[in-house]
Formats: C-alpha cells, sequence, structure tokens
C-alpha cells in the first residue's frame, strides 16, 4: 500500500508586477514564514528537506541553488532546487515523503520577472542552439504557430480562445493577490495587436513576481499537524520532446500523459466528473483550450464551446482558472504551476475570498514550462 | 561490466581539430540583463557603506552579530532587525595570492583575495582584497583596516572600499 | 512499512574530453544506451528519467535540462532535472533513488552531462556569475579565489604543507592510467606537482581537475525487478544531502560540516556505525586534491587534520586498507561538472561487482561510498552503495 501525503500549509508573497522593495530572498522569506506559520512548523527543528525551484538564467545567477537555504530554514539541512515548473517541486517534495524517510518537506518557487531586464532574450537562449537558434525569431512564434495548428484541427474559433482572456482576467479582479485582474470584453481582446498570428499581444501572459511556499507532511503527521491536510491524491509530468521539427502540434501530449498518470494514481476513471474544478497554464489563452482537451477534461474541440457557454466561469459547471490563471495572476516563471496549486489549495480549504467556489473537494493543478517546452505536470488534490 | 568492455563512446577534438576546421561550430552571444532588487538589508548594508561605515545586524536569539546583514537569522529562523555599526577594521581569515584572470590567462599583478572576519561581528565577515602588502608578509591572523574611496566617489557598493591593508 | 530497496543494475559513460565533437544530447545517448546495453534493457523497460547537468552557462542554454531531454531517453516520459551546483552528479543519483522509492516507479535512467567546451572564450566564464550579485560580484572575484581560499585555511588550521596535498594529485593521476575513459591520466612526482605554475596560492595547475565534455548514466530498479534483471544487483543502501548556509564568509571553511551531515544522514540510513571499518572502497569528490582530504575528514573516515597522513601511509593506494578514488578520480579521469559524480558511483558498482578490471581493488569490497561537493563550497551529496 502506498503511503499517503498532505499540503499541510501554504504561504505566500505577491504577486505583483514590481516588488522593488524585497530582494528575492527577503520575498522567499516572506512566503515561507507564512506557510511555516500556517503549518505550525520550525523549519529548523521540523522539517526534514526543502526543495526549491529555479532557473539560473531566470535569476541571473549561475548555480542559483547556492542562495536558496538561509531565508527558508534550511542551511545545512538537506535542500536541493528543481530546474522545473513549481508542481514538479511539489512531486519531488511529495516523492520524498512517500519513500519514508521523512515526514515534513516543503517546496518553494519564485519569480523575480521584473529584474530580468532582457526575458524575451533569455527565452530565445532556451532554443535548440545549432539549427533554430540562429534563426533569430522571437520563441513566442511557436506559440503562435501551435495555436495556428491547434485552431485548424479542432474547429476551435478566435473569439472562443479571445472568452479565456476576458474570463481569466475577470477572475483575477476578484483576487487580492492577482497582477493583472482587469475588466476586458472580447472586442479588446480581438482587437489587440496580432503579434504571433494568430495569437494576440492580449492572449499572452505578462509576468509578476512572487514567491509560493508549501509545507507537506506524511499521512499521520498531516493529520495531527491541521484539522484539514489536503491530500495528495495523484501527480503525474511528462517531457514530450524539445524538438519543434517532431513534436506532436495538436494535441500537447505532455499534458495528456500527464493526466493518466496522475488520474491513475489518483482513481480517477471520468475526471469531468471526478474533478469539481482546474487550475490549468493558460500561458496563452489558447493554452487553457488545449490542455482542458489534452487533460481529459472535455473532448477534442469542445473546449471553445466550454467556455463561449460559461461552463468554466465561476458559477459555471466546471470552473476552470477561479484565480485569474496565469493571464490574471501573471506568469510566475517557474513558479506558476505552483501559483496554480496554490489556488486549489486555498479554493479547497474554503479561504478563496470573493471567488470561492461552493462545495469543492477534488481540484486540479496543471503546469506547463512554456516554449519552447513540452514539459508539464499535474497534481490533483482533495480534501 | 567495465572490464568487458573494450571502447567507451566520445570522440575527442583538439584544438588542431577546430584551427583545421574539421568541425562546424555555431556562435551565440546571449543579451542577458539584471536588475536586481537589492532588499531590505542589503539596502541599508549598500547605504552605510556609502557613508563610509560597515553595518552588521544582530540575532536576538542567539546574539551572534553577523555581516553581510539579512532579514533572518539562518540558525534561529528568528527575524533580525537589530542594526549594529562594526568597524572597519578586521583580521584575515584565510586569503589567497592570485596569479591568473577568470580566464585563466596570467595577471600583470598578483591580486590578494581574503575573508576579513570584521571587528564587532561574530566570527563573520566578507570577501575583499588585501593591498598595500608584500606576498611574504601576508599571513592569515593579521589586522586589517579598510582603505575607503573619497567620499565623493562612493556609490553605495562593496567597491566603495577600495581594499584593506595591513594594520 | 519498511523502505523500498533500490538497486544499481547498468551503468554507462562516454570518455571524459577536453572538447567533444558530439553535442550535449549526444552525450547524453551515448552514455544513456550504454547503460542500458550493460543490463540488456531498452528505454520501454524505463519508467522514469533523472536527469543532473551543472550550470546551464556551460552549454549555453536557457533550461537545458528540457533541451538534454531527447538525448537522456525521456521521451513521453516522466522526467526531472535536479540541481546542486558540482554536487549535482551524486545528486541525480538520490532523485532516481526516491523516484523509485516512493514506489511510483519500477525502473529509473539517471542520466548526467556535462558540455563544458561550449563556453568561451573559457568555461571558468561560466563561474563568474556564481557570486552573490550585489555584494560580490562588483570585487570581479575569480572561481579559483573561493578554492585557494578554503585550501589556504585547511592547510593553516592543520599546519599542512603543499607535498602533504600534493600526494593525492600524484596517486590519483597515476590511478587513472587504468581508466579508458581518463582525459588527464599520467604518471607524474610530488616534484612534479611543487613545480608547477602557481594560480593562485597555494592552488598550482596540477592540484586541479580539468574542464571537460562527457556523460555518465546508471539504471536502477527497485527490488522486484533488479533481480530479474540481474544476479549482481548492487543496493543503494543509504543517502544523504546537506546544503549549508549562503554566506560561507561567515563559516570557518577549514572543515566541511556540510559534508558530515550529508554522511551522517546516509550512514544512518544505511545502519553503518563504524564508517571506517564498514566502508571498503571510496570515491570522494577530488576537483582539487585537498578536497579528497577535505571531504574524507567531513566523512567520519579519518580525524580532522588526519587525511593526508593516510595519503602519505599509502592507506588510501588502490591496494591500500582504504581504497581512495581508485577509478582516478576527477583529477585523472576529468571533471564534466555533473557526470563526474555519476562516474564516481559507477566506479563504485564495478569495484562491487568485482568487475573494474585493472582497477579493481583487493579483498573483494562489500560496501562503498560516493560522493559530490559544490556550490559555494557548501553542498555535501553521499550515496553508500553495498551488495
Amino acid at each position: 500500500m502506498r503511503r499517503t501525503a498532505a499540503i499541510v500549509g501554504v504561504g505566500y508573497s505577491g504577486f505583483r508586477s514590481i516588488s522593488p522593495d524585497l530582494s528575492y530572498k527577503e520575498m522567499m522569506y516572506e512566503a515561507a514564514a507564512k506557510a511555516y506559520e500556517d503549518a505550525g512548523v520550525d523549519p529548523q527543528r521540523d522539517i526534514e528537506s526543502f526543495v526549491s525551484v529555479a532557473e539560473d538564467f531566470n535569476e541571473g545567477t549561475s548555480i542559483f541553488d547556492e542562495y536558496v537555504p538561509d531565508q527558508i530554514g534550511g542551511a545545512l539541512k538537506p535542500v536541493h532546487t528543481i530546474p522545473g515548473d513549481g508542481i514538479h517541486g511539489l512531486i519531488a517534495a511529495y516523492m520524498q515523503l512517500l519513500t519514508g524517510a521523512m515526514d515534513i518537506v516543503m517546496v518553494e518557487a519564485h519569480s523575480k520577472a521584473s529584474n530580468a531586464l532582457t526575458l524575451s532574450d533569455v527565452m530565445a537562449y532556451a532554443m535548440e542552439p545549432i539549427y533554430n537558434r540562429p534563426l533569430g525569431a522571437n520563441p513566442h512564434f511557436i506559440a503562435g504557430m501551435e495555436m495556428n495548428r491547434y485552431l485548424h484541427s479542432t474547429g476551435t474559433t478566435e473569439e472562443q480562445c479571445a472568452q479565456v482572456v476576458v474570463k481569466n482576467r475577470g477572475n483575477g479582479f476578484l483576487n487580492p493577490s492577482a497582477a493583472h485582474g482587469a475588466r476586458v470584453d472580447l472586442e479588446m481582446v480581438l482587437s489587440s495587436e496580432t503579434v504571433f498570428y494568430p495569437l494576440k499581444k492580449l492572449e499572452i501572459s505578462s509576468h509578476a513576481d512572487g514567491a509560493v511556499v508549501m509545507v507537506l507532511a506524511s499521512g499521520e503527521v498531516a493529520e495531527e499537524l491541521t484539522s484539514l491536510p489536503i491530500w495528495i491524491r495523484g501527480v503525474g509530468w511528462c517531457n514530450e520532446t524539445p524538438s519543434l521539427e517532431t513534436r506532436d502540434w495538436e494535441g500537447a501530449t505532455y499534458a495528456r500523459k500527464s493526466a493518466e498518470m496522475a488520474y491513475g494514481m489518483a482513481g480517477i476513471r471520468h475526471p469531468w466528473q471526478e474533478i469539481d474544478f482546474a487550475e490549468i497554464d493558460d500561458t496563452y489563452a489558447y493554452k487553457e483550450l488545449q490542455h482542458m482537451e489534452a487533460l481529459n477534461l472535455c473532448r477534442k474541440g469542445e473546449a471553445g464551446h466550454l467556455v463561449q457557454e460559461g461552463a468554466t466561469e465561476l458559477d459555471g459547471a466546471f470552473p476552470v482558472n477561479p484565480s485569474g490563471g496565469t493571464l490574471g495572476v501573471g506568469h510566475l516563471l517557474d513558479a506558476s504551476g505552483l501559483g496554480r496549486a496554490l489556488e486549489v489549495v486555498l479554493q479547497l480549504r474554503g479561504e478563496a475570498g470573493e471567488r470561492q467556489l461552493g462545495e469543492v473537494e477534488t481540484g486540479l493543478a496543471f503546469g506547463w514550462r512554456g516554449v519552447p517546452t513540452t514539459s508539464g505536470a499535474a497534481v490533483v488534490l482533495s480534501v | 561490466m567495465s572490464a568487458k568492455i573494450e571502447s567507451f563512446p566520445g570522440t575527442p577534438l583538439s584544438q588542431a581539430d577546430l584551427d583545421a576546421g574539421k568541425v562546424l561550430t555555431t556562435y551565440w552571444k546571449p543579451k542577458l540583463e539584471y536588475g536586481w532588487d537589492a532588499g531590505v538589508a542589503i539596502s541599508r548594508y549598500l547605504e552605510e557603506l556609502k557613508n563610509g561605515r560597515i553595518i552588521g545586524i544582530k540575532c536576538s536569539r542567539c546574539r551572534r552579530v553577523v555581516v553581510p546583514p539579512r532579514v533572518v537569522c539562518e540558525w534561529c529562523w528568528e527575524p533580525m532587525n537589530d542594526w549594529v555599526y562594526l568597524q572597519d577594521t578586521g583580521t584575515v581569515n584565510t586569503y589567497s595570492i592570485c596569479y591568473i584572470r577568470w580566464d585563466a590567462s596570467r595577471a600583470k599583478e598578483p591580486q590578494f583575495p581574503a575573508v576579513i572576519w570584521i571587528d564587532g561581528a561574530s566570527n563573520a565577515g566578507f570577501l575583499h582584497l588585501l593591498d598595500e602588502v608584500d606576498p611574504d608578509d601576508v599571513k592569515i591572523g593579521m589586522k586589517v583596516q579598510a582603505v575607503w574611496k573619497p567620499a565623493e566617489e562612493r556609490a553605495g557598493s562593496i567597491t566603495d572600499i577600495e581594499y584593506f591593508k595591513p594594520l | 512499512m519498511g523502505m523500498r530497496k533500490v538497486a544499481v543494475v547498468g551503468a554507462g559513460m562516454t570518455k571524459f574530453m577536453r572538447r567533444a565533437q558530439e553535442t550535449g544530447r549526444e552525450l547524453a545517448y551515448q552514455a544513456t544506451k550504454m547503460a542500458l546495453d550493460s543490463c540488456e534493457m531498452t528505454l520501454d523497460d524505463i519508467d522514469s528519467v533523472a536527469l543532473g547537468t551543472a550550470p546551464d552557462a556551460f552549454d549555453g542554454v536557457h533550461m537545458k535540462g528540457e533541451y538534454l531531454s531527447d538525448g537522456a531517453g525521456a521521451w513521453n516520459k516522466p522526467y526531472m532535472r535536479c540541481y546542486v551546483g558540482g554536487g549535482t552528479g551524486v545528486f541525480a543519483a538520490i532523485q532516481g533513488w526516491y523516484q523509485v522509492a516512493s514506489g511510483l516507479f519500477d525502473t529509473c535512467l539517471v542520466v548526467c552531462e556535462e558540455k563544458m567546451s561550449s563556453c568561451k572564450p573559457h568555461p571558468q566564464g561560466a563561474f563568474l556569475t556564481i557570486f552573490d550579485h550585489t555584494t560580490e560580484r562588483a570585487l570581479k572575484p575569480n572561481l579559483i579565489w573561493i578554492f585557494a581560499l578554503e585550501m589556504n585555511r585547511y592547510m593553516t588550521v592543520h599546519g599542512l604543507e603543499k607535498k602533504d596535498i600534493a600526494r593525492v594529485a600524484v596517486k590519483n593521476k597515476r590511478n587513472a592510467l587504468d581508466h579508458p575513459c581518463a582525459q588527464v591520466a599520467a604518471d607524474i612526482t610530488v616534484e612534479d606537482v611543487l613545480n608547477s605554475e602557481v594560480l593562485a596560492w597555494p592552488v598550482q595547475r596540477l592540484d586541479v581537475s580539468p574542464t571537460s565534455d562527457g556523460a555518465a548514466s546508471m539504471v536502477l530498479a527497485a527490488e522486484h525487478v533488479a533481480k530479474r534483471i540481474t544476479d549482481k544487483p548492487v543496493w543503494i543502501k543509504g543517502v544523504g544531502w546537506s546544503l549549508d548556509t549562503a554566506y560561507w564568509t561567515n563559516r570557518d571553511l577549514y572543515y566541511p560540516k556540510y559534508v558530515e551531515s550529508a554522511a551522517r544522514m546516509a550512514y544512518d540510513m544505511a545502519g553503518i556505525k563504524e564508517p571506517r571499518k564498514e566502508i571498503h572502497v571510496v570515491e570522494p569528490y577530488d576537483p582539487f586534491d585537498y578536497k579528497e582530504l577535505h571531504h574524507l575528514e567531513g566523512l567520519l573516515l579519518c580525524e580532522k587534520g588526519e587525511a593526508p597522513r593516510l595519503t602519505a601511509d599509502g592507506v588510501t593506494a588502490r591496494d591500500g586498507d582504504m581504497p581512495v578514488c581508485p577509478s582516478g578520480g576527477l583529477l585523472g579521469v576529468g571533471n564534466p561538472i555533473a557526470a563526474s559524480g555519476i562516474m564516481k558511483l559507477n566506479e563504485i558498482f564495478w569495484q562491487l561487482r568485482g568487475e573494474a578490471g585493472k582497477r579493481q581493488v583487493p579483498g573483494q569490497p562489500r560496501t562503498g561510498l560516493a560522493q559530490s561537493w559544490g556550490d559555494l563550497m557548501q553542498v555535501g551529496c553521499v550515496v553508500v552503495l553495498g551488495i
């Protein structure tokens, strides 16, 4: 029988377009201090392992993990980084609990996107260096190409994609920690500049600064620590291929396979019925729709209709991105997925304020690492 | 297995192979620029350097005084906000005499990087350079003092101290 | 519930080279293919992939793990990269261990790659940005400073001379003559080391490992699967890791506490009470000769300051009482950062199986240890293997 584990504390700092008052260390400290208070733990005494999520070039520091331990209370303790999405980090922490070697672990992810002054050049630096990068194209073109293929193969319309922006930035308006909440209408989105055809400017999420920390504990310890543990029921992650030449341009295979693994672990056969809501990557508006289909939350070509009908609104049959998603909260670089998982925890604990959904017991969070990757990670959480 | 394996994969290239153009190479110089927010603790530290002073911070639990300052004690998980002015003198905890540049080429003059434990701090200090010292005289445990830039040239940087010299 | 047992069942590596013709992806593929072939497995038999690779600045690719995924055999698989600077290699095996020990997977491929030669004009350039961006980089620090500072502190506290330390370089480079992948194997003397160019006193040219391109892989399996794959599984008995404070100028560098902390964690898990007696062959991280000594002390394999004497007495020679770096280590085989950690684990794997050929240590060792180190002289990662 597999051991069980739950999230017993969360804390965050942000999310804001800029954060000149705090260093990245101080931002991580703020999030960690809140999470430890929430979980009722002392890091040096109680936490047995620390996982931090970071990529060197997002930070502007080589070997960034050097600077991780102090402000999360992990000095001279087991600490390591995962250069991945925040949900990869959450899964790494979860696996450590499942071994039985640990009882309390933490995961941290953050973004100081405002400090990377040439962020689009950083993104271009992720391109395959020998035969793709020399083309010198802005990597958002990959999203434009994929969106084009997605619209073509599913019959999804540009209006339906634009509706995702209206919904998510509107949800963000109800979320005090969202950096980019706004009331925008369909016309504003559709008439915004077409930057990477058919992708429009307002369909690309903007960055934000912030940090997210979660404390995880193994089954019995979790129940001692809190009356409301949020159980990790399933996790899944997958890389398809970094190659632009051979990847699946239609179906987000990485999301499909991540979900298959997570649902398998959670014993979920009919995700639409058995999951109450989802927080899924919407770095680009069409990605929310494509990911919904790949995550088997609806049939292929159906997501656009669902958003148009309002089924994924806060009061819809299956709310998607009640936090405002990446479009509303802001893109948190490596912390984006953990930001999605944070909202799932807050909703399940009934702490989501004005955007609180009624009667939710199970939620899904899914993160994607952005262009040019095909790397995703999913987690199913339940009260 | 190692004993049974006759050849391992991999194709070493020599500088001659590269010079002769036997392999193709693509080049890319990334444009990477950052402007890091210094935050609460380090902003004050830099501001005081501009004033010609070294400031540390004290943990109210373990009573350690540390420099560079930080907002939380990494051992006690106690918020730190008890600022303490330190001396601009200290002890060489360890040093090196460096004859090469970062790309491994020879430097014209050797440099003397050192960890200096600052007087007034609890076995804590920072990385800086020594000067006005002969390679034969530099010792671990020697007392040194900061040589500051003129006030009008200080910018709020660790380089507001030009170097440390023997006391 | 007891912990799930995890075994190493296959190992592979490329040659270590100053410059490889292969791309990083190709190196990762070659090492991985060899590891799979060594245990007659294919990618279809692999459930997950754990990748280790050090700074992106070497290969010159942001999110380098994503770029390498195909070469590492991760297509359509759960794939995760871990990172603890120079400690990444041995840590990647720890990540592979926790993936299998968690019960989520029965097999895991651990792949480490480094292509340092891509970084121009010199791989050391990748290290310029490891220092604190606000309080240190303005001093234009050179990577070698910090090792010289640590080495000097170690020598001064224990009253050591350069020759006490140079013996490590002589031993390891000589051991490497028997390693088919070695980049800088040589038969040198202590005098050669002492007469080599002074880079940053006390660090001289022959005290240092080279920069390298290379990859190394291993295959891990859960107990029930491992026994089907091989009749000679090598078990991961204990793992440990520890990251000390980033405020390295607030620590006394003479002793690596972080290695001790990691070692204690690994020994606890492995049930080792007297490491000096119970561990038969050791591969501590040796990017510099003094680090082998420093790490032997941190690993509690000798008293503080005692390691140089053990070396002088031949205890750490390949045919000594406690063979240390029989592979030739980083000083002899080479140092493609993350890959060198797996090279060390592969060596222990081969030694315990009695398959190390000319490098085989006498006495049929049953327990061995590999350790890596990195960051701002800050991280220790330890894996204890046993049969």
